[in-house]
């Protein structure tokens, strides 16, 4: 069995950045397509609506459970813009070499959390 | 009845020249929501307050609105392609998987609409 290529399958694969990057790339894009579509659509919805449907998306949305689904977004958002800027790489044939491949796996959800971070510093800051 | 000339034979058979159409979109589309989504994060990161007035008046402006309308545009296209690769991917059954499909369409279309119909109601100084 030593050193035999073996079937490719989820547990038996040996995980590399490379492919949780790839998962995260979708988790987090149908993340945001199933509830930050909704979010979107209900703060358009409350501005359209007038203040006091507004109010409730400001209580609902600025709750401990609210703030949490934000930051989840922001960092969807951040994350998914990174491994999707990854992929633009790649589509133009570049970036295959294994050590390449693996800094910008390991790199792009990196970079998606510093600029969470950095985005609701901007918003704490201001 | 014999096999049909040799022209009916292969005609059909080669590339319609549309195999990428979906994987391109799926890159325009992002291309859009890079520019588009990052003016609302940005815009929204520098409002002063996160007040009613404060926020519909930024929404409001013919600019914003404007993004605001083709980011919807982009990202409800982009996020139909990508969950209906996801249908695709997990739901095998073949009337499942159109039943899924088409629900997608449903939702994604009238969600779309929504978010625009919203947008001009602001913009249009529709709102209460």
């Amino acid at each position: 069995m030593a050193n035999r290529p073996m079937a490719p399958h989820l547990q038996i694969w040996k995980w590399g950045p490379h492919m949780a990057v790839s998962i995260l790339h979708r988790i987090t894009g149908d993340g945001m397509a199933l509830v930050g579509l909704g979010v979107l659509l209900w703060w358009l919805g409350a501005m359209a609506a007038g203040p006091a449907a507004y109010a409730t998306f400001e209580t609902v949305m600025g709750s401990p459970l609210g703030m949490v689904v934000l930051v989840g977004l922001s960092w969807a958002f951040f994350t998914h813009m990174m491994s999707g800027l990854r992929h633009f790489v790649l589509d133009i044939g570049a970036g295959y070499e294994l050590d390449t491949n693996k800094t910008w796996s390991i790199l792009a959800p990196v970079i998606g959390i510093l600029l969470t971070a950095g985005f609701w510093a901007l918003v704490l800051l201001r | 009845m014999g096999n049909g000339t040799s022209i009916g034979r292969v005609r059909g058979l080669g590339s319609a020249h549309e195999g990428a159409h979906h994987w391109l979109v799926q890159r325009f589309t992002a291309i859009g929501n890079i520019v588009l989504a990052l003016f609302l994060a940005l815009s929204l990161a520098l409002l002063p307050n996160y007040s009613f007035a404060t926020v519909t008046g930024w929404a409001s402006q013919t600019l914003p609105a404007t993004a605001l309308a083709l980011l919807i545009v982009s990202v409800f296209w982009h996020a139909r392609l990508g969950l209906q690769v996801l249908v695709e991917d997990y739901v095998h059954d073949a009337g499942t998987k159109f039943g899924t499909l088409a629900l997608l369409n449903l939702a994604t279309i009238g969600g779309g609409a929504f978010g625009l119909v919203s947008i001009a109601r602001l913009a249009l100084g529709g709102a209460a």
